[in-house]
């Protein structure tokens, strides 16, 4: 049984094309269509409700030591206010999931997890916890992304100046948003400037109203999960299940700057990290050059030499062409290569590119 | 929603225009295009190929997924609208003038759905 979240009746009021996604009922789109939500994003603003989201405390004097222990990075100068990218591996270094780590106190931190890992990595953290409490409070908790390069203007209109962060991955907690109390994120999964606003399940509601009603003279619009997906697309972002799986590391996604195997502690994965070494295949961009879309899950040959297969694709509005994420075999990766991808039965021609696709200026 | 009366539909949602000289132009319905979403990809047959009433004949890929456009009829492709090819987005903005293919030589047909009919078998489907 999917489960709603808090803005559902929202997504119909506003003509939202409802799916399910990792356990949830989500708007794919709304009537502006997935290539208009795009575009808004990339050049104004878009709001996006992502309370699929699973949020998880990790709390107690041994708090840190527990995170450096169950997740890659290295969070011992992460301060209290900032936020930090981080894959979780199981003991053979393939991917649990990855996720963003928020330091929300001196003994307390709030991780965010995918949605369709939400049950698997609170029962992950609960069986290989040793000494910090961790729980699970995502069906308290509402998340309202609101991206694009006009987003702080639009949140000056409901929030101080001192309550927006002003860092790329930085956050203020407890801060009044048009009289709803956030947590103000500056991140996203868009690829452009924007927030990520935390707050009760209760609120979501009326700050989804608030921050539309704020923003629709700049072009602000509701955006869906198929624009979602295009734009982490465009700007190489992984999405667990494609480019990152329990079979596939995160230094063969191509996150080994995520993966600290030089931090002072121990962490879960790492003595297979070291045996397995430098990866043998490595993800890569692929630009469309033939006719044709790319989806996941299609071989990539190199003659006639099969040398991997792609993990996502599809038709990226802004850059207006097809272009796919894969992984490759090493040796067969050359930047400016051509390669063919089969595409139902037909072999379409891609150039290997560096990623990500797109850069904001 | 927009269905023109003079057309024929299909339950795989193409429709179906007959001209003069007995050929048909086939496209997909104001249903279909507004199911799939924005259009970014249109694979044609070619000028010459047989097309096979109730086979695909044709795919669209919006920006999500890929979809099969089924011949309505039996025959020969004797056209087909290279413009779609470099605009595919004609579809979502006009899709009864934005034709697939005209076949000719139609041998043999689905059961056609009147207007009334259609309609009223999407708002079953939806």
């Amino acid at each position: 049984m999917d489960r709603k979240t808090p803005l559902y009746d929202i997504h119909l009021k506003y003509g939202g094309k409802i799916v399910s996604f990792g356990g949830y009922l989500l708007p794919v789109q709304y009537g502006s269509g997935v290539i208009a939500e795009h575009m808004a994003v990339r050049t104004k603003c878009g709001l996006f409700d992502v309370s699929h989201m699973g949020e998880i405390l990790c709390e107690g004097p041994e708090a840190l030591t527990e995170v450096n222990r169950l997740l890659t990075n290295d969070f011992t100068d992460l301060t209290i206010g900032a936020a930090r990218y981080s894959p979780m591996c199981n003991e053979r270094g393939g991917t649990v999931d990855d996720l963003l780590v928020y330091r929300t106190g001196e003994t307390r931190y709030l991780l965010v997890v995918n949605a369709s890992n939400r049950e698997k990595d609170f029962a992950w953290m609960q069986a290989h916890r040793e000494k910090a409490d961790f729980t699970d409070i995502s069906d308290t908790v509402a998340q309202l992304a609101l991206q694009g390069p006009l987003a702080e203007k639009i949140l000056l209109r409901l929030a101080d100046q001192n309550d927006i962060p002003e860092k790329y991955y930085t956050f203020k907690a407890g801060r009044n948003v048009g009289g709803v109390k956030c947590l103000v994120s500056r991140t996203g999964y868009t690829g452009e400037d924007g927030f990520e606003l935390y707050c009760a399940a209760g609120e979501a509601a009326r700050l989804w109203e608030l921050l539309l009603d704020a923003g629709r003279g700049d072009g602000l619009i509701p955006c869906g999960l198929g624009a979602r997906d295009t734009l982490r697309l465009e700007a190489a972002m992984p999405l667990y299940g494609h480019e990152l799986s329990e079979e596939i590391s995160p230094r063969e996604a191509g996150l080994g700057i995520f993966v600290k195997m030089k931090k002072p502690s121990d962490f879960i994965g790492k003595a297979a990290l070291e045996i397995a070494g430098a990866p043998a295949r490595r993800r890569a961009g692929l630009k469309v050059t033939g006719r044709g879309i790319v989806r996941e899950h299609m071989p990539v040959f190199a003659g006639e030499a099969q040398v991997g297969v792609t993990t996502s694709g599809t038709h990226c509005p802004y850059l207006g062409y097809p272009a796919a994420m894969a992984i490759l075999n090493k040796d067969a990766y050359a930047v400016g290569k051509t390669v063919e991808v089969e595409v139902r039965g037909r072999r379409v021609e891609a150039e290997i590119v560096p990623l990500p696709f797109y850069k904001r200026a | 929603m927009n269905h023109p009366a003079e057309l024929s539909y299909t339950k795989s949602h193409e429709w179906v225009r007959e001209l003069d000289d007995e050929s048909v132009l086939v496209g997909i319905t104001d249903f279909a295009q507004h199911e799939l979403g924005d259009l970014v990809f249109v694979n044609l047959p070619e000028v010459g190929d047989d097309v096979v009433a109730g086979e695909p004949f044709a795919d669209v890929e919006s920006v999500k997924a890929v979809s099969d456009v089924y011949s309505p009829v039996t025959g020969r492709v004797a056209e087909i609208n290279e413009a779609l090819l470099d605009a595919p987005q004609l579809i979502n903005e006009a899709p009864y003038e934005a034709w697939f293919i005209r076949v000719e030589d139609v041998a043999d047909t689905e059961d056609y759905l009147s207007a009334e009919d259609y309609v009223a078998f999407t708002q079953e489907e939806a």
